[in-house]
């Protein structure tokens, strides 16, 4: 329920934040908590996930079908509800990490190519 | 869909669980709980936040904002009874009004004819062309060919008229139709009693069996199960009652006498009374059809055209190339409708813009109101409320007052139905089938529907593009719109102003051809007049009718006029045929003959048609016709005397131009019904032109005969005097039942009244039309009234500042009302413009003033220009009595 101007940029956000959830479930379920971690120290703290917007992106993938979830407990014994990669997610893993290499690749070139 | 896919607990769990899961990570870097609580809530942000989004993706949230809008709607309206109550009232009024019309439209123009497949009903018309007639009628012969053509399942001509039903306690006059075996099996509908014609009847004359309708079957016979074999008395002859149709059942016809038929006769049209079968005597005025099923009008009308080129060919001398014979199929709703459609659809458009009205009206009111609600808006959207969710609640809220609106007009239109119905004048076809259906409901809905999306669009659109730093940085409770906001309620305002003048001048050209039609010299007087009809029996055997010469009708019709100058308050009495009644005649009342001159013979077929009238000498000094030449008819003008007739001015002029007419001869050759070498006929007189035939129309060729020449069976008695309506028809019938008993005496009508029906429908669409301008002129009122006292308010403190510096308040009235005359003028041009093109494509409604009409168009624009200068003058006198002390405080 967004209006066009603010769909977009939270689409572009929401994009790659899907992408991050998608790759860090490629190592096995994860609940929410340990995925926002994860990327955290994956990225050396350099990307700075709200919590709080995880959990629409993991709904909206779980909704598509990329992810499914069931509740389960955590390594310290804690309920928590763990999402595992569907096979239509890693494929969209694929395509999306291809697309961001490609799209990195190419504004890299164009980046250089300025300064030089 | 509308099933949640997900708990939101189960979301709220997994929320807590993320906390906690993040709680004790931090803890374990040795953080106190506290700290760690804070830093794991700091980390995961807005968690409503997170939990409204959850709820937001499920899709049957769509149903649950829904009902969430519509409750917070509800609770706005309530909130400003004020402001509810003009908006509900405008609406309810502008659909109430819209859809009553439609009623009208969707009965008259939209509904099929009530009879099985009439898509499939047709009537057919002979034109000429080449001799400038129209809708002539068909002859016996060709109406066989019609019959034998494969393209039709039945083909019917009908004739209607009057007849003396006698056996009863009084002699009374009924409508029959005189049709073809074939027509019930035609139209498709069956007899409640006994049985129909048979359709593959073939007795050449009357059939003597009939049919009655379940009003005279009521009505006279009350109700009698035991109606069937029983024998009428219609005119001098026996038909045996064979059927009785449905009550509810109405012949397809333009006027109520056409569909309330009580008797129906069947004949083969080809024994006496009806002529020999001759192909150029056009003697049946009307025929419908139905075409085969699987067949459209269309294909129908390209083999037809194949038939009368075929035909043509075979009677050369039957169809000359000159008069270039056509035959047309019209759909039979259409011929049933004539010429209604067009007034119609302009009072639809009429009310449709004055729905567009107030649709801009409420809009207005919407959009001031938004604007005293904008910090509101701003919070709310601050507070991270979605655009877009904002709009559909301001959406919802247009729909529900339009919806409420929508109800509470077709509650209006309930109420008002029996009164709407007994002003639509009773000429209207297909009256008796009005009524609010649902196709009406729906249009109901849908004009509801569509004002709510008009009026609710424009400040929902600026609600979605509020700038929130300044509306929340302004003090105080309201605030003032936008600059946009004003030019969004400027436009609003032209395009009112613009529609409201379109309306005005439709209304003001209607008003002055009613105007001019009304003062208009009808050429003859109709004060004091009334004509009251009777009918002369016509027997199926002509030697038993009585009245069968003019010598042996004349001593009949002179008593007549004696005894009827005996009557109270009678000084003057006259008698002439139904086409001599002023405006009071049908269709079937005329007597076209074709035209021949003396020494200019033509081809019978490309004579022109005239109307001829019967009267009796006295009728023109009754009705105050002027004689311009000649003389008038005499007494002597008899049948043993030669042929005469006064014609009109504009015959004179038409016919023998730069000669003397009088003393200059023609012959009459009876259109309808065969005449072998019709006598010549000597014009005696030429009187001046009088508008019997229509007040709308000074220059049509007539012809005046004298009744004692010709004994017509149609007859109107005059007269002329201080009459009283109800008394002196009774005492003309014991009069003239005095004379001969079984004559129907009925029909009494003043010419003044008849006058007034002739423009009964006319009337009614300037009125309505005028009343619908007039709504519309205070719409556009009211909303100027609003916008400039919304300016006004707005520059209070502008005005303080120049009154404090020394402006002259002459000179701040001058600023405001300038403000609301560019806004008028504005809507003014764009107006004008618009009603040009209206005017013309209502041309055909007006009478006597150009669509163009300067003055009409010069008129209203200053009437419109006056109201918005009025409206203006209200806030500008606020204006200048702003106190500057006052004022500067203000902000």
């Amino acid at each position: 329920m967004a209006t066009q101007g603010t769909r977009e940029r939270l689409e572009l956000l929401q994009g790659t934040l899907d992408l991050l959830i998608l790759r860090t479930l490629i190592f096995g379920s994860q609940h929410g908590q340990g995925i926002a971690r994860a990327i955290q120290q994956t990225s050396d703290e350099e990307l700075l996930v709200e919590h709080g917007a995880l959990y629409p992106a993991l709904q909206r993938l779980e909704e598509r079908g990329r992810i499914s979830a069931k509740w389960g407990t955590s390594a310290n014994n804690r309920k928590a509800r763990f999402y595992s990669l569907t096979s239509a997610g890693r494929k969209q893993l694929v395509k999306e990490t291809t697309r961001w290499n490609r799209l990195t690749a190419a504004i890299g070139r164009i980046l250089e190519s300025e300064e030089g | 869909m509308f099933q949640r896919k997900r708990k939101a607990s189960d979301f709220g769990a997994e929320i807590e669980a993320h906390l906690q899961l993040e709680i004790e990570r931090l803890r374990e870097q040795g953080l106190s709980y506290e700290d760690a609580r804070t830093a794991a809530r700091r980390t995961f942000g807005n968690v409503t936040r997170a939990q409204e989004r959850f709820h937001e993706s499920s899709h049957w949230l769509g149903w649950d904002n829904f009902w969430q809008d519509l409750r917070y709607a509800a609770r706005m309206l309530r909130k400003s009874p004020g402001f509810t109550a003009i908006a509900l009232l405008t609406i309810a009024l502008g659909i109430g009004a819209t859809t009553a019309i439609f009623s009208v439209v969707n009965a008259t123009l939209l509904h099929p004819l009530p009879y099985p497949q009439s898509e499939q009903l047709v009537s057919i018309e002979d034109d000429l062309p080449g001799v400038g007639a129209q809708d002539v009628g068909i002859s016996i012969p060709e109406w066989h060919d019609f019959q034998r053509s494969g393209i039709f399942e039945y083909v019917t001509p009908i004739g209607g008229g009057d007849v003396n039903l006698t056996g009863s306690s009084e002699p009374t006059r009924v409508r029959f139709l005189n049709i073809a075996p074939n027509y019930f099996a035609l139209i498709g509908v069956k007899p409640q009693l006994g049985r129909s014609f048979d359709p593959e009847d073939h007795t050449p004359g009357f059939t003597l069996e009939g049919i009655i309708s379940d009003g005279l079957w009521k009505r006279a016979f009350a109700a009698d199960p035991h109606i069937l074999g029983k024998s009428l008395r219609l005119d001098n002859d026996l038909y045996r009652v064979i059927g009785v149709m449905p009550a509810g059942y109405h012949d397809p016809g333009r006027t109520p006498e056409e569909r309330n038929i009580d008797i129906w006769l069947a004949s083969g049209f080809a024994a006496p009374p009806a002529p020999p079968p001759v192909r150029n005597s056009r003697f049946l005025p009307e025929t419908i059809a139905r075409i085969k099923p699987g067949l459209t009008i269309a294909a129908a009308q390209s083999r037809l055209d194949a038939l009368v080129a075929s035909l043509q060919q075979e009677f050369p001398d039957d169809y000359p190339l000159q008069s270039a014979w056509r035959v047309r199929l019209v759909p039979l709703t259409q011929t049933v409708v004539g010429n209604v459609r067009q007034s119609l659809i302009l009072l639809l458009g009429a009310v449709g813009l004055v729905l567009l009205i107030g649709c801009v009206n409420v809009a207005n009111l919407l959009l001031a109101r938004a604007s005293a609600r904008g910090r509101e808006m701003a919070v709310r959207q601050a507070l991270g409320a979605a655009r877009t969710r904002l709009i559909r609640q301001l959406l919802t809220e247009s729909m529900l007052l339009s919806v409420l609106g929508g109800i509470a007009g077709l509650g209006i239109l309930f109420c008002a139905k029996g009164f709407l119905l007994r002003i639509l004048p009773g000429s209207l076809p297909r009256l008796n089938e009005v009524s609010i259906d649902w196709p009406v409901l729906l249009f109901a809905l849908a004009a509801s529907l569509v004002a709510g999306a008009i009026f609710g669009l424009a400040p929902a659109l600026q609600a979605g593009r509020l700038d929130l730093i300044p509306m929340l940085k302004q003090e105080g409770r309201g605030s003032t719109g936008s600059g946009e906001q004003t030019r969004t309620r400027r436009v609003l305002i032209v395009t009112e102003f613009a529609l409201s003048l379109v309306l005005m001048a439709a209304a003001g050209l209607l008003l002055r051809s009613f105007w001019d039609l009304l003062n208009v010299r009808p050429g003859f007087s109709p004060q004091n007049v009334m004509a009251v009809r009777t009918w002369l029996p016509v027997p199926n055997d002509p030697d038993t009718d009585i009245y069968r010469t003019a010598a042996l009708e004349a001593p009949f019709i002179r008593e007549i006029i004696r005894r009827g100058r005996t009557l109270s308050g009678v000084e003057e009495a006259a008698v002439g045929d139904m086409a001599a009644v002023p405006l009071g005649h049908g269709r079937n009342d005329l007597n076209p003959y074709a035209l021949t001159i003396e020494g200019r013979e033509v081809d019978g077929h490309q004579a022109p048609l005239v109307n001829g009238a019967t009267v009796t000498p006295e009728y023109f000094h009754l009705v105050s016709m002027a004689l311009l030449r000649g003389r008038l008819l005499v007494e002597t003008d008899d049948d043993k005397a030669p042929p005469v007739a006064v014609v009109n001015e504009t015959f004179a002029r038409t016919y023998w131009p730069s000669e003397d007419p009088v003393g200059k001869r023609f012959q009459l050759n009876i259109v309808r019904g065969s005449s072998t070498n019709p006598p010549w006929t000597t014009v005696v007189g030429v009187i001046a032109d009088a508008r019997t035939e229509s007040l709308a129309d000074s220059t049509i060729p007539q012809i005046f005969l004298s009744l004692y020449q010709r004994r017509p069976k149609d007859l109107a008695i005059f007269l002329r005097g201080q009459l009283d309506p109800a008394a002196t028809p009774v005492a003309l019938r014991e009069q003239v039942q005095l004379i001969n008993p079984e004559l129907p005496v009925f029909g009494a009508h003043t010419l003044d009244d008849m006058l007034n029906a002739s423009l009964s429908e006319r009337r009614f669409s300037m009125e309505m039309v005028g009343l619908f301008a007039l709504t519309a002129l205070l719409l556009a009122g009211l909303g100027i009234y609003g916008v400039i006292s919304y300016i006004v308010s707005e520059r209070t403190h502008e005005i303080g500042v120049r009154l404090a510096l020394g402006a002259q308040r002459k000179n701040i009235l001058r600023m405001v009302l300038r403000q609301g005359l560019g806004l008028a003028l504005a809507g003014a041009a764009v107006g004008l413009v618009c009603a040009l093109i209206v005017s013309h494509l209502m041309a055909g409604l007006l009478y006597g003033v150009r669509p163009t009409d300067p003055l009409t168009f010069v008129g209203v624009a200053l009437v419109l220009i006056g109201v918005a200068l009025l409206a203006c003058y209200i806030p500008a006198r606020r204006a200048i009595r702003v106190d500057p002390l006052v004022a500067l405080r203000y902000e």
